[in-house]
């Protein structure tokens, strides 16, 4: 009922636009996935847009900042559902900001796609809610198995209790690991915004694991491995694709030198479609698109894939499109989306070295 | 044991940095009885003012660290925050003297949230990393103290320590021992009756604010130099902590902004560290801390070193 009336409104005020939403982090601690997860989609629609739109219609992006700030998102998803009357909404990077969104966007009847929340719980508030990337259960046990690969048997966990995403991704590692044979020697939390570790680090010490899981967001991590070094802990560090940020290794210097992580692509993977997508996002913004650059493109690009299919941005037609989405090709991967609309895609794990990510292997769902 | 020696240091160099930001809110109050909350602000300002004047200082080093470069970083900061203290004080808080005490409070919140906007437009939001000023690493213990070698204390730990030491003393020093600090005392008791007595109350106001805000920028730069990334937000947690630290000391009272600094940071870092052994979940730190916050103000309202004025009527 709702949404006939938002498209009823549509159609009144304009006949050669698409209204479509995006709540971001453009400021605060979350500023770097905001700000490209933004750039990402902006590219792709003006590329769409370039090429004729979809429908016939130009798409106008309409861009919100959350300034990284809980409680935020809701009030501005609001505003783009009431006032804006958009038809679909892309958003977040973290899981905590996307699962205060979701609600919102299922009750309205407004599709929302999440470039790069990889908590679990995202998509199970409702069918209005899918996303391109991979999730938690999936990205833990990708770091467990690797762990247990490297033969570390010895695993400290420190967490940061404030993000529904670290706590759901270190769940998952742990679940993992413990079921493959290893062993957590600790769990230690800290929160976000905290800028000193020593006392998780002097508890974590004596345990001498072979390795500290931390899948915290960059802001965090890079402190982390910088007063690690500084206790004298050698161990190297795992993480998630929260360690993606511009500042980590300007902030972590070599500290996370030998360090894993689990990510959405790889910007120096050779493929072609990688390649001429880190061309064009270079030459438009001046900087290397990292992971969530390339996954707001691929949002905004299945976005626009499911309008031209549905044939119209009318729901639940659109919504049942996006669900249906099989086989997209994406930068970060073929996209299809499984029963509850997560994509099922594989992972690639990165680790640092010469001040750089460097590609080290691809693993399949 | 030595654990616990270890964390104990932990927690003294976590209240140090709280003790240090929580001079200036405290000395700021204790004058004029308002509480600065762009205070975390300003401290925010003095670590990015570090940020830039430190690659030209450095130079004279060839970019290596060197200590009379940190201090020059250190001093060119807080004349730079000093600054920034007296012209928000003339702008935004003069014109409301007169008005009442939370019409203030609220443009302090007003001029907190300008300066953090300010920021992320002028300075990125993304962090930044600060250069590292004196070479910080840790100190090698001698041999000859045994099972204390395996201690980690880093020279900027000690740096945090010494200087907010040195800082207490000299504020103490000016507050009670100086004519203008004679002035900042007696305009606190009474504005009226000081201004009657010959006292310029816009210049002790003006010195009170200026001497606050150099506080802060000193401890932007010494915090930046022990925790290298700073963004525009990096004021906020800070802030509140040092705020609560002053209010555990009794607010208004200098040495007891020290104390209540350094207990709430050694009080975090036993319940982190000991958490596993306490059965609290380390989550629970700040809600264990301001529990504490709270029992002590119950039994001492006033704070730990906070006196208690009797209000006339």
């Amino acid at each position: 009922m709702l949404a006939a009336l938002c498209l009823g409104t549509i159609s009144a005020l304009g006949q050669d636009k698409i209204e479509v939403g995006e709540y971001a982090s453009l400021s605060g601690g979350n500023a770097s996935f905001g700000q490209s997860s933004h750039n990402g989609i902006a590219l792709a629609f003006d590329e769409i847009n370039a090429a004729g739109g979809v429908l016939g219609k130009q798409i106008d992006l309409i861009t919100e900042d959350d300034r990284s700030v809980a409680g935020e998102p809701s009030t501005i998803v609001r505003k783009l559902i009431s006032q804006d009357h958009v038809i679909a909404i892309l958003g977040e990077i973290a899981s905590s900001k996307s699962l205060e969104a979701a609600p919102i966007c299922q009750e309205n009847k407004i599709p929302m796609i999440s470039p790069g929340s990889t908590n679990e719980k995202v998509t199970q508030v409702g069918d209005y809610i899918s996303r391109v990337c991979f999730i938690d259960p999936f990205q833990g046990k990708v770091m467990a198995k690797f762990a247990i690969s490297k033969g570390w048997k010895n695993v400290a966990i420190l967490t940061d209790v404030k993000q529904d995403y670290c706590v759901g991704l270190a769940n998952a590692f742990r679940d993992s690991f413990t079921a493959s044979g290893g062993a957590v020697v600790k769990n230690s939390t800290y929160s976000t915004g905290d800028k000193d570790f020593r006392a998780q680090l002097t508890d974590i010490k004596p345990t001498h694991p072979d390795a500290i899981f931390v899948p915290g967001y960059y802001g965090e991590v890079a402190l982390i491995a910088r007063q690690a070094r500084q206790f004298g802990i050698k161990a190297p560090l795992l993480g998630g694709d929260g360690w993606v940020g511009e500042s980590l290794l300007k902030v972590a210097g070599h500290a996370l030198d030998g360090s894993y992580f689990s990510n959405h692509y790889s910007q120096d993977d050779p493929s072609p479609v990688i390649q001429s997508f880190v061309k064009t996002y270079q030459a438009k913004f001046g900087q290397v698109p990292d992971a969530m650059a390339a996954l707001g493109y691929d949002a905004a690009k299945m976005l626009a894939d499911a309008i031209t299919r549905a044939g119209t941005t009318g729901e639940p037609q659109l919504r049942d499109a996006i669900a249906g989405t099989k086989n997209f090709k994406g930068v970060t991967g073929d996209i299809t989306l499984d029963a509850d609309r997560n994509a099922i895609k594989a992972a690639v794990i990165l680790t640092i070295a010469n001040g750089g990510f460097q590609f080290v292997q691809r693993v399949a769902p | 044991m030595i654990e616990f020696i270890q964390q104990l240091i932990n927690g003294l160099s976590l209240g140090a940095i709280y003790a240090l930001i929580a001079l200036g809110y405290t000395m700021v109050y204790g004058v004029l009885r308002f509480i600065n909350f762009a205070h975390g602000d300003v401290f925010m300002v003095g670590a990015f003012a570090g940020f830039y004047i430190a690659p030209a200082v450095l130079k004279f080093s060839n970019g290596n660290p060197s200590w009379t470069g940190a201090a020059i970083v250190l001093i060119l900061a807080m004349v730079i925050c000093a600054i920034l203290g007296i012209v928000i004080e003339k702008l935004a808080y003069r014109p409301l003297r007169d008005r009442p005490r939370l019409t203030v409070l609220i443009t302090a919140i007003g001029v907190s949230l300008f300066l953090e906007n300010f920021g992320q437009y002028a300075f990125g939001v993304d962090p930044q990393f600060f250069p590292d000023l004196i070479g910080d690493h840790a100190i090698t213990i001698p041999a000859w103290c045994g099972p204390f070698t395996d201690l980690t204390i880093m020279v900027s730990q000690v740096l945090v320590f010494v200087i907010t030491i040195v800082l207490l003393v000299a504020l103490r020093f000016i507050v009670m021992k100086t004519k203008l600090g004679m002035a900042m005392r007696a305009l606190s008791v009474n504005p009226l009756a000081t201004s009657l007595m010959g006292v310029n109350n816009d210049v002790v106001i003006s010195f009170t604010f200026g001497l606050g805000s150099a506080l802060a920028g000193a401890a932007g730069i010494l915090i930046s130099i022990q925790q290298p990334s700073i963004d525009p937000l990096m004021g906020l947690q800070p802030g509140i902590k040092a705020f609560v630290a002053a209010v555990l000391g009794g607010i208004g009272n200098i040495p007891g902004a020290a104390l209540g600094g350094v207990l709430l940071g050694v009080i975090e870092t036993l319940v982190v560290g000991y958490s596993d052994r306490l059965h609290i979940p380390s989550g629970y730190r700040d809600a264990v801390a301001f529990f504490l916050l709270i029992l002590i103000l119950l039994f001492k309202p006033t704070g730990l070193l906070g006196r208690v004025e009797r209000e006339k009527v």
